[in-house]
């Protein structure tokens, strides 16, 4: 047992600093199984739970079938136990985040103290009030020992206070907030797992696209919707570049045939702000000003956004618009995006291209970005491996038993 | 209106000697399709990042497009690059709108002839209201403002521009921002009698004229007209509006004419004057265009939008269509009861989350 830390800036929103037990677990753990199990049929049983599709998502991502999925991935032998504490900052922009860090670092093994975003969500409260109801039935009483979750400013003496005993600090950036956690030290043997600002991609076959029935084009603008939308284009997973591989005839003809399938999910789905309107048409104007190689724009009107590309540049890997705004380019092979993929991707989202092509392309040039590559449509969907960690194996560690 | 039968588009010049509000919407269609046009082209010809924007949005040079065609920019851009139309050498002076403390400024580079014709349209669009006797003038801010700067504020600009339409221009504030009180005794003793025109920026008005009187317990009795603008940001986050104030201003200072007034700094000269109505309008010289948020299209009266902002003084800078961060909705055409022609609107406030900007919606440090 021991005792975290306190302070007049800091609340305790779930948990407590006293009788706080940092003690690690194995890896999927029965007990925390058992305890995501429970999590998951108490937020499904919750009507509430279904006007939230991000809490929704995470229910469904914890129920028993898919955890014990999961497991089997870890079945390698090794013997393996969490680090002791995990202390995690996470992203102020996304509601449900926080969960999916912590039960990723709990599978692992670990005690967490969670900085809960500053912004006021109903999905945060909703899901903290569930998962604080369940701690506290006895069953449960070990985890709920292991588990604090906490609100603070960002008062650098807090964040110094976690960091100076955590075995683990998992920071959800940006790139800003990185640098400033960075700033407190961690023991001499804790780790850092750092999500940096990232940006993603899209590349689809022209040919394919034109092939496509129109069920499979309304799956396909679904999908893409829900990678670019549903986050406003603002997760690091969300395409911003598309490019087409085909002749230039062709894609065109893809192009049109797809942006208007996406156009009547947007249509229909997507409420644009009226200040992500100004955004999007002043980084249009920034664009004109300051990239060359942009040829053209169209945009049926605010909501979709098209930026044709005569050549692919670095440039529009740090622009980050957002709300539906995409760089566009017709590529001949899929060789040509090489050189631009640097650290900064992080998904390549594919439709109409053999997933052998895409695996090979990324052996063959040994590109220092993407992390991921998935069909569209599941870019969104967060797991284990998450920017290129196997977060399991990356918050545990390995005894070595000869 | 001979302007208009001549073979080539309006200019201010042309316009300065036309009441500035008797043009009906019909009229100044066709006057601002040219003159648009050809203003369009003078920038795309003079402002490289100009140019490129409007290529991008579809303009081709020698387009011969209607008001609601122009290409417009969003006014964002005039922080983030140097626009210009003219050489540098050419810039007389460059006004600065002063953001929010610590975000970026607009920069608005004027010509000699931009400048001439800020002052002109100005005193032209004013005068209209306040007659054309010039009238003893109490400017309700402090002579810090346009002291000590190398740049010139949006506020200084406004102060120095509004002082061509009073004589004896005093200031009412000190340097520390409060009342001189001396010196407003003075200045009333003097002027006796007579009307008296007050200038100052919403904000400080409130917070140092109306404050301080309500806190000293006292009451003036001014005759006269009070013109003030810079936007409601600051009030409206205390939720004052406009009819608080002007409550307020009759009941601290007996001034019974209260006239707010709507600009940018990227159309500095060419304002927007409430009426009578308590509703803006429009002069030959400008013209307001309300854009649907999801398409840009233009809006009809009664719908609300993005504003966009239309001045035909910007020479020296492509600030003569601007799309603005307020939203807004016409409320009609050629038909105020007040008896000026043109588009009549109101403003409904920034668009939410927007970087907080305003053409003067901050102090001095005091």
């Amino acid at each position: 047992m021991c005792t975290l830390p306190t302070d007049d800036g800091l609340t305790y929103v779930m948990g407590a600093p006293k009788g706080f037990s940092a003690r690690p677990l194995l890896p999927f753990d029965s007990g925390v199984r058992g305890f995501l199990e429970r999590l998951s049929a108490r937020l499904m049983d919750d009507a509430a739970t279904r006007a939230m599709p991000d809490v929704t998502s995470f229910a469904w991502w914890c129920r028993r079938a898919n955890v014990e999925r999961l497991a089997k991935d870890y079945g390698d032998g090794a013997l393996r136990i969490g680090r002791g504490l995990a202390f995690h900052v996470t992203p102020a922009n996304v509601p449900v985040n926080f969960a999916f860090s912590w039960a990723f670092s709990l599978l692992a093994g670990n005690a967490n103290v969670v900085r809960l975003p500053n912004r006021d969500y109903p999905q945060t409260a909703f899901m903290v009030g569930h998962i604080g109801a369940l701690l506290d039935e006895e069953r449960f009483s070990e985890l709920r020992a292991m588990n604090a979750f906490v609100a603070y400013g960002h008062e650098e003496r807090i964040t110094g206070a976690f960091s100076a005993i955590a075995d683990a600090r998992i920071v959800w950036g940006g790139d800003a907030t990185i640098q400033t956690i960075r700033q407190s030290s961690l023991p001499p043997r804790g780790i850092d797992v750092c999500f940096a600002d990232r940006t993603s991609l899209c590349v689809l076959g022209a040919a394919r696209m034109l092939e496509a029935g129109s069920e499979s084009l309304e799956r396909l603008a679904s999908g893409f919707y829900n990678d670019a939308y549903i986050m406003d284009q603002n997760a690091c997973s969300s395409p911003r570049l598309v490019v087409w591989l085909g002749g230039d005839a062709e894609a065109e003809e893809a192009g049109d045939k797809f942006w208007n399938a996406v156009r009547a999910q947007v249509e229909r789905r997507y409420r644009l702000a009226e200040v992500a309107s100004v955004d999007k048409f002043t980084q249009a104007c920034r664009d004109a000003i300051e990239l060359d190689c942009v040829t053209e724009m169209r945009r049926g009107d605010n909501r979709i956004y098209r930026l044709r590309l005569r050549a692919l540049t670095g440039e529009t890997a740090n622009r980050r618009c957002g709300s539906g705004y995409f760089y566009e380019y017709v590529a001949a092979n899929l060789d040509e995006i090489a050189t631009i993929v640097t650290s900064a991707y992080q998904t390549l989202a594919y439709f109409g291209v053999p997933r052998e092509d895409l695996a090979s392309f990324f052996r063959r040039n040994r590109v220092r970005g993407i992390d991921r590559i998935v069909p569209v449509g599941e870019a969104m969907e967060i797991g284990l491996i998450w920017d290129g960690y196997d977060l399991i194996r990356t918050l545990s560690r390995v005894c070595q038993v000869h | 209106m001979s302007a208009m039968t001549v073979d080539r588009p309006a200019t201010v010049e042309d316009l300065l000697g036309t009441p500035p509000f008797s043009m009906e919407d019909a009229a100044k269609r066709a006057v601002y399709a040219r003159a648009l046009s050809a203003l369009t082209h003078c920038h795309f010809e003079r402002c490289p990042e100009y140019r490129r924007i409007a290529s991008l949005l579809g303009y081709r040079p020698g387009d011969k497009l209607e008001r609601e065609e122009i290409p417009f920019i969003p006014v964002r851009l005039f922080k983030e690059y140097e626009l210009r139309s003219v050489e540098r050498s050419e810039i007389v002076k460059t006004i600065t709108s002063s953001g929010t403390t610590g975000q970026a400024v607009s920069k608005i580079y004027l010509d000699r002839a931009t400048a001439a014709h800020q002052t002109k349209v100005l005193v032209k669009i004013a005068s209209s209201f306040t007659g054309s006797k010039r009238l003893p003038l109490l400017i309700v801010d402090s002579p810090a403002v346009i002291k000590d700067r190398a740049l010139f504020s949006a506020r200084g600009a406004g102060i120095l521009g509004f002082s061509m339409l009073g004589h004896d221009p005093t200031y009412l504030l000190d340097e520390n921002y409060r009342i001189d009180f001396a010196r407003l005794d003075a200045f009333l003793e003097k002027h006796r009698g007579g009307k008296i025109l007050l200038f100052g920026f919403t904000f400080v008005i409130w917070e140092h004229l109306c404050q301080t009187l309500q806190g000293a317990g006292r009451q003036l009795q001014m005759d006269g007209i009070l013109i003030h603008g810079g936007g409601w940001k600051k009030l409206a986050s205390l939720a004052v509006d406009n009819p608080t104030f002007k409550r307020t201003i009759a009941e601290t200072c007996g001034v019974s004419r209260v006239c707010n007034y709507y600009g940018m700094a990227e159309q500095t000269g060419s304002i927007f004057m409430e009426c009578e109505q308590g509703v803006l309008h429009a002069s030959v010289f400008s013209d307001v265009i309300v854009r649907d948020p999801v398409t840009f299209d233009s809006l009809k009266s009664g719908h609300a939008g993005l504003l966009q902002l239309i001045s035909l003084l910007p020479m020296s800078y492509p600030g003569h269509s601007i799309l603005t961060e307020d939203l807004g909705e016409i409320l009609g055409v050629d038909d105020c009861p007040c008896g000026r022609k043109g588009r009549y609107f109101r403003v409904l406030g920034r668009v939410k989350n927007a970087e907080a900007r305003g053409c003067s919606d901050v102090h001095a440090p005091h």
